[in-house]
């Protein structure tokens, strides 16, 4: 830094030196003198420093490198080696199942959410080679009393901030705060990233729930409390923008969206934890979009206004051979759902394909009452018997349950199904950072198809570890 | 409602007559020497066991619930924790442990340690950057943690300060005595030629001579594959070693593998408190393990 700046002034001295007065140049030197002397005196600390070493180090001969470490100063280096910790999910698969187009769940309001696809081809029905995911991940400590972390997903020309929210570290009291984007707390799954799923695609469930996404994602603040007992106990709430599936963006103030969770876990013996958890969440949708099939089977626009409510359950259990999971270990974990919608809906022939919302001319629509309560659950069981291999289990079921229509029910098909799914995994780890899965499914989420699906999928994480939640 | 309250007050009060200091320990080494200093003064927790490959912990239920009540954490450091700790101290909500307050402690911190890779990239493996965190089987070292770990637990207890000072003193001079003991017991180690699964014992092969030709594990962090087993047997002709070592907390297949075809002995070692029931106590550990090597030489 000083030598460039006696460079620039040197520089400039040359150049300006017919301008230069002889006051200026006595200046200039004695500048330079004085970094002489400073570099000079730096130089002989470092020698003393140098012989000062040499001379301990011949007093205790030691054969292997080493570090030598002066207490706290440096303790604190366990991950800000690199600041900020930076890691890549490398996430791709080949898939081979049907060409079903606009593929959903049938019974299910479609979830538009957003789409990683280019449009004609959904991600979510994507067949053959693609790149699924390619996550930047980007965290650090920003000072002692908050952590943040962003998570940019990166797909086919577009870059999208999955995750960015911030989180106390200094509160105490078992009190943490998150704010930002960050993965809801509801649910077990929900916080997962997909790179952490033990299946290659996310349960029905979570696809019925939040959409392809398969993921409720705030934009908002999280309060967490974690109670003073031996057993584990948290209770959480959160509120936020609410304009992802089931709510929708809107312009307004306040929060369109709320969640509320409570877990309990703990040990049983030295080989098995458990947690089970309890969430809700509401929000609220103002035409909200979806594609429905009217009862000729034409498309039709529906658009929804209204509340939605969701209760989850949750529970987890992992065995190990005296809690160490890494030659062998078995995770159970199930999920239920529950969820009512209530408002109304209007269907339009927004194509103007001439479909039976409109009756009378094209443009014209009909709002009818929209009342809905339906559920669902899944339960897998993942099987680790060498310390490189993986296979597991899935089933899963969902029940399109009450659905009210209203005067849109003589318009629309309003089918009474109960999606079903039934999934096998094997994967290999060459170490905890790459890994291979091959993924057979029978997927009867869709009315009258029979879908065998043959998935082919890696997951490589690069650079810092993360640290996994339970 | 009344009662929850009540039931709260009641532990909170009930805990800090029982105990002053609530230690949170994420390995059995580190608990077993906060416990020499502390004695009744302090709970100990301790968050894993010898069977347990302590890289590979979860951030289970049932450690945030602990660590949310520790008034200090006692780490093994050098990114042994990585995959578990930093998330069980973020959602603690324990301000008092988090990295950089006087309630974190890493005792890889105050040791010398060895092993700190030159370049870092994952083809070696899982490699620490900060070296290997493997760092209590040099009983020197444990020494050196014993005497920072007292001063942490007095400066964070001061009541008890004098008690954690002198309750160490005696662990140091009879630990002294112990390190002379097994120093000359160990004598005839010295220069030994040995195989490792994991490098779990280099400050143990350093302390004592023990000359490490192999690991089983073809990188830290992968599992030894047979090929790699198969080339460690070659090299048997030109270099052999004596004995295979493991820990209490590793696969006995690969060594007995090596031991079948070679006919050197497969040794298992406590690694850690608790690793066999010899290993009891500190002194335990170092006592069995000696005497395990010893075995495996005659």
């Amino acid at each position: 830094m000083q030598k460039s700046f006696a460079m620039a002034a040197l520089l400039a001295a040359s150049c300006g030196a017919q301008a230069a007065t002889d006051a200026d140049l006595a200046a200039i030197r004695a500048q330079i003198d004085e970094m002489k002397k400073s570099y000079e005196q730096r130089i002989a600390s470092l020698e003393k420093k140098l012989v000062q070493a040499e001379s301990k180090a011949s007093a205790q001969p030691v054969a292997a490198p080493v570090v030598t470490t002066e207490g706290r100063q440096t303790a604190a280096s366990t991950a800000s080696g690199f600041n900020p910790e930076v890691s890549l999910i490398l996430q791709g698969q080949y898939k081979n199942m049907k060409d079903v187009p606009e593929r959903g769940i049938t019974g299910f309001y479609p979830a538009g959410g957003h789409d990683h696809g280019d449009g004609a081809i959904p991600g979510i029905s994507k067949r053959g080679f693609s790149v699924e995911h390619t996550e930047l991940v980007l965290a650090a400590n920003i000072d002692p009393y908050w952590r943040g972390q962003a998570i940019i997903a990166m797909v086919d020309g577009t870059a999208e901030v999955e995750e960015a929210w911030f989180q106390s570290l200094g509160l105490g009291h078992g009190i943490g705060l998150k704010g930002g984007r960050y993965r809801s707390g509801i649910g077990y799954l929900n916080e997962q990233h997909p790179h952490m799923w033990d299946f290659a695609d996310a349960p029905l469930m979570y696809q019925a729930m939040f959409g392809e996404e398969a993921s409720y994602v705030q934009d908002g603040v999280q309060f967490k409390w974690l109670a003073p007992t031996e057993t584990f106990i948290e209770l959480g709430v959160e509120a936020g923008r609410g304009a992802t599936f089931p709510g929708t963006d809107r312009n307004k103030n306040g929060s369109g969206a709320a969640a509320a969770f409570a877990h309990v876990g703990g040990d049983v013996g030295l080989s098995s934890n458990w947690r089970a958890g309890v969430s809700y969440l509401k929000t609220k949708a103002k035409e909200r979009e979806g594609h429905f099939e009217d009862i000729g089977g034409v498309e039709a626009l529906g658009k929804f206004t209204g509340d939605s409510s969701t209760v989850l359950a949750d529970f987890v259990w992992k065995w190990a051979p005296n809690g160490n999971p890494k030659y062998q270990n078995f995770k159970f974990q199930t999920e239920y759902f529950s969820r009512r919608e209530k408002g109304d809906l209007t269907c339009s022939d927004d194509e103007g394909v001439g479909n039976a919302c409109d009756p009378l001319v094209a443009g014209d629509s009909v709002t009818s009452r929209y009342k809905t309560r339906q559920s669902g659950w899944y339960a897998q069981g993942v099987f680790q018997f060498t310390p490189q291999w993986r296979a597991g289990l899935r089933y899963e079921q969902l029940d399109s349950g009450h659905r009210d229509f209203g005067a849109n029910a003589a318009n629309l098909v309003v089918a009474d199904y109960r999606p079903k799914k039934a999934t096998a995994m094997v994967d290999y780890s060459w170490s905890e950072f790459s890994r291979v899965r091959l993924q057979f499914a029978q997927d009867k989420s869709m009315l009258g198809i029979t879908d065998n699906q043959v998935t082919l999928q890696y997951v490589m994480s690069l650079g810092a570890h993360g640290a996994h939640k339970f | 409602m009344k009662h929850f309250a009540m039931s709260i007050l009641l532990a909170v009060t009930g805990l800090s007559a029982q105990a002053d200091l609530k230690v949170f320990a994420t390995v059995p080494e580190w608990g077993a020497l906060a416990k020499e200093i502390g004695g009744d003064k302090v709970r100990v927790y301790t968050a894993t066991n010898a069977f347990q490959d302590p890289h590979r912990i979860e951030a289970k239920p049932s450690l945030l619930a602990q660590a949310r009540q520790a008034n200090l954490l006692v780490a093994a450091g050098a990114d042994l924790e990585i995959g578990w700790l930093p998330l069980v101290l973020r959602d603690s909500g324990n301000s008092a442990i988090q990295n950089g307050r006087s309630g974190y402690f890493e005792a890889s911190a105050f040791v010398n340690r060895l092993d700190v890779p030159a370049t870092l990239d994952r083809a070696h493996g899982d490699l620490h950057a900060a070296g290997n965190p493997h760092t209590h089987l040099d009983p020197r070292n444990v020494l050196k943690v014993g005497e920072a770990l007292t001063a942490r637990m007095a400066e964070l207890d001061a009541a008890n300060a004098t008690s954690y000072q002198a309750a160490f003193k005696t662990f140091a001079s009879k630990w002294q005595v112990a390190i002379a003991r097994w120093e000359k017991e160990a004598a005839p180690l010295k220069g030994v030629p040995v195989l490792v699964h994991h490098q779990s014992f280099v400050y143990l092969s350093h302390w004592l001579g023990l000359k490490e030709v192999g690991a089983l594990e073809p990188k830290p962090g992968i599992e030894p594959t047979s090929g790699h087993l198969t080339g460690l047997l070659s090299r048997q002709q030109t270099a052999p070693a004596r004995m295979v070592l493991r820990a209490a907390y590793q696969q006995e297949g690969p060594s007995q593998w090596i031991a079948g075809k070679t006919g050197i002995p497969a040794v298992l070692l406590p690694y850690t408190v608790g690793g066999t029931p010899e290993a009891g106590d500190l002194f335990g550990l170092y006592d069995d393990t000696i005497q395990r090597l010893l075995k495996g030489i005659r």
